[in-house]
């Protein structure tokens, strides 16, 4: 009777545990199903992209051949013609000095700002906090019709220091609402220790909180350099000759005459133009995250 | 090192009043404790002491010098947080450094006294790791020693050890103490663990809603509690509270606490209690003084034994707790182990009546 009693109950339990182990695999399956036909989708693009740039005019044009693969010979051609006989590298060269800049102001602004905000409470600070990430949610579409006005008066107009003026725009209030949930996130009693071992503000921000934060700090600035480097709306407005165009903007073009597409030179400039921000993510994906993630639950 | 004094200090969050003109007078080298209950504002009273709460009206002195205006890092204090508040991203030399680096010590005195302050608290080995790779008691050590690095004028604790488990708790215990009789700095140390005040303290302070109850050293607020929320916070388990009423049996007199139980009053206390009699009033006793009945125990007469049915019985080992009800009323006993019976048994028990406390209901008050 005891033996019956005991072994009742245990078959219950394995039979629990073997469900849960089901329940599990499926889940698993499933999971592995989904995340293999998203990953297919958004790598198609990039391979077209790599297998068209290595290929010859001549075979992009040749509608017979199989376009996923390079049938008729690698080729850096595309690239040879795209770095010497366009203006390519001027454009790359005006986007790395507008990124780098605009890297720049955005996250002295923001880290001084997020710090303002998120650690120094005064009267207000709530407000304006919402107030800046509310001017995020204005797309550059609407915005840049009254910014033209302003970067006409600058005497700015086709002049990439004119884009430096402008991007701001669009990267301050996403990095200043990063970093105020990301100071939010740092203990209290760390600035309260930093002022009884003498600091003063400026002290707590660049020798506390600077440091702590910095996965913050190197996500808004992942974030900053890819809105950056990716910009499209504002130098088409802006910008119109070929020295002082970037790359989105000047590859495109230079590189399309009405409906002749020099598709292999096209694929080419993308895979470089792409180059940058793909290396910054690789090497700084984790810190990414962490800082994107922190943002979002404690701010 | 220096006194600290508290005049008259009040804080107040809009209508709501943490702190209500306190006036506290810390001399040189003390180790004082503020306890109290949550919310009695003793965190308030250390933060405005640091130059963290601004004060609301009165005067803080450190070294007979008001501090009222002057910022934290002015005041020369040193303070230990509950989270220990460890920069993370600097090692634990670097941590200890950080306030003398601030306050452009050269380098060499940097060295000297970081080394000096981790041999104190034993963790030389441990300089050059970050807090992450530390235990919970390990960074409360670097936290202090972040604080005796600066040698400051007075050592102020918020909780520190309310984060570690309880043994590491006893073990940090006896670290601060041991701490403090080397280096001798004035201490304010604030807790809400009576344990901790009691075993800590030179002298302790007791906070109930934003007021002292009483200041005194540990045994005197053990033994002479001023009010009846002292007397009921201090020790553990809380002193028992009866209503009673006092009657008059000739010169003598009793307590009677039901029907059935009457205690008598000591000879040496019947003055004393003469004004109470007829009154409705609160009797006090501790559970180790409620104890079974034993020759040369104390008891001043005979009839302080009463039989009691016993609710719940609860063996700790070198003594047992029985908690049963007079009156409807719950009271806690400490008896020998093998003098305790089931629960559901009656228990004969003896009331030591020379430690009883009479209280007045009114105003709270031991009289």
């Amino acid at each position: 009777m005891s033996t019956a009693a005991v072994s009742v109950p245990s078959t219950r339990a394995q039979a629990k545990r073997s469900s849960l182990r089901r329940s599990r695999r499926w889940a698993l399956v499933a999971s592995y199903v989904f995340l293999i036909l998203f990953a297919i989708f958004f790598l198609i693009p990039p391979y077209y992209m790599v297998v068209t740039a290595f290929k010859t005019d001549a075979e992009v044009a040749h509608m017979a051949t199989n376009p996923w693969i390079i049938a008729n010979g690698f080729t850096l051609d595309q690239f040879k013609i795209l770095l010497t006989q366009t203006d390519f590298l001027i454009y790359f060269k005006n986007t790395a000095i507008v990124t780098v800049c605009v890297v720049c102001i955005t996250m002295v602004v923001s880290v001084l700002a997020a710090f303002a905000l998120g650690r120094m409470k005064f009267w207000g600070s709530g407000i304006l906090a919402t107030g800046i990430f509310l001017t995020y949610l204005v797309p550059d579409t609407l915005l840049f019709i009254p910014l033209f006005q302003i970067v006409k008066a600058v005497g700015l107009l086709n002049s990439y220091w004119g884009m430096i003026l402008v991007y701001p725009t669009l990267t301050v209030p996403f990095c200043t609402w990063i970093m105020i949930g990301y100071f939010q996130s740092i203990p209290k009693e760390l600035d309260e220790a930093a002022l009884i071992d003498g600091a003063g503000h400026m002290q707590m921000l660049t020798k506390i909180f600077i440091p702590v934060a910095l996965p913050g700090i190197i996500a808004a600035t992942i974030f900053a350099f890819t809105v950056s480097w990716a910009a499209f709306v504002y130098p088409m407005a802006f910008l119109y000759s070929s020295d002082q165009q970037v790359l989105t903007v000047g590859t495109v073009t230079s590189l399309i005459r009405a409906d002749v597409y020099k598709w292999g030179m096209l694929m080419a400039g993308a895979l470089l133009a792409a180059a940058p921000p793909l290396i910054i993510y690789a090497f700084l994906m984790d810190y990414y995250i962490a800082g994107l993630t922190a943002g979002a639950t404690k701010g | 090192m220096a006194e600290v004094t508290l005049r008259q200090v009040v804080k107040r969050y809009g209508d709501v009043e943490a702190v209500r003109s306190i006036d506290l007078d810390i001399p040189n080298n003390e180790f004082v404790v503020l306890v109290g209950p949550s919310g009695c504002g003793k965190s308030t009273t250390l933060r405005m002491i640091a130059g963290l709460e601004e004060i609301t009206a009165g005067d803080i002195s450190i070294g007979g010098e008001v501090v009222n205006d002057l910022p934290p890092k002015d005041r020369d204090i040193a303070m230990v947080f509950q989270n220990y508040a460890l920069y993370p991203h600097m090692t634990s030399f670097e941590n200890m450094a950080f306030g003398l680096k601030l306050r452009k010590f050269p380098k060499a005195e940097i060295k000297q006294r970081v080394e000096h302050a981790a041999r104190i608290l034993d963790i030389s080995e441990l300089l050059d790791r970050r807090p992450k790779a530390l235990s919970g008691g390990q960074r409360q050590r670097v936290a202090m020693g972040r604080a005796i690095v600066r040698n400051p004028k007075v050592f102020l604790f918020d909780e520190p050890l309310s984060n570690l488990d309880a043994k590491l708790r006893v073990q940090m215990r006896t670290e601060i103490k041991r701490v403090h009789q080397k280096v001798k700095t004035t201490t304010v140390y604030v807790t809400h663990d009576q344990v901790e005040a009691m075993t800590l303290a030179d002298r302790v302070v007791v906070m109930n809603n934003g007021i002292i109850e009483q200041i005194g050293p540990p045994q005197e607020l053990y033994h002479k509690p001023r009010t009846r929320f002292v007397a009921g916070f201090i020790g553990s388990p809380a002193m028992n509270f009866l209503p009673c009423t006092v009657e008059s049996n000739g010169d003598a007199l009793r307590v009677r606490l039901s029907d059935k139980i009457a205690l008598p009053v000591p000879v040496s206390r019947a003055a004393q209690y003469r004004s109470a009699v007829g009154k409705e009033m609160t009797f006090g006793l501790r559970p180790e003084h409620v104890t079974e009945p034993k020759s040369g125990n104390g008891a001043s007469g005979g009839d302080s034994d009463f039989a009691a049915v016993l609710d719940v019985v609860e063996p700790m080992g070198m003594e047992t707790m029985v908690y049963f009800t007079i009156n409807g009323t719950e009271v806690c006993a400490r008896v020998d182990p093998n003098a305790a019976g089931e629960a559901g048994a009656t228990m004969r028990l003896h009331a030591n009546m020379d430690h009883m406390h009479l209280i007045d209901p009114a105003t709270g008050l031991v009289l």
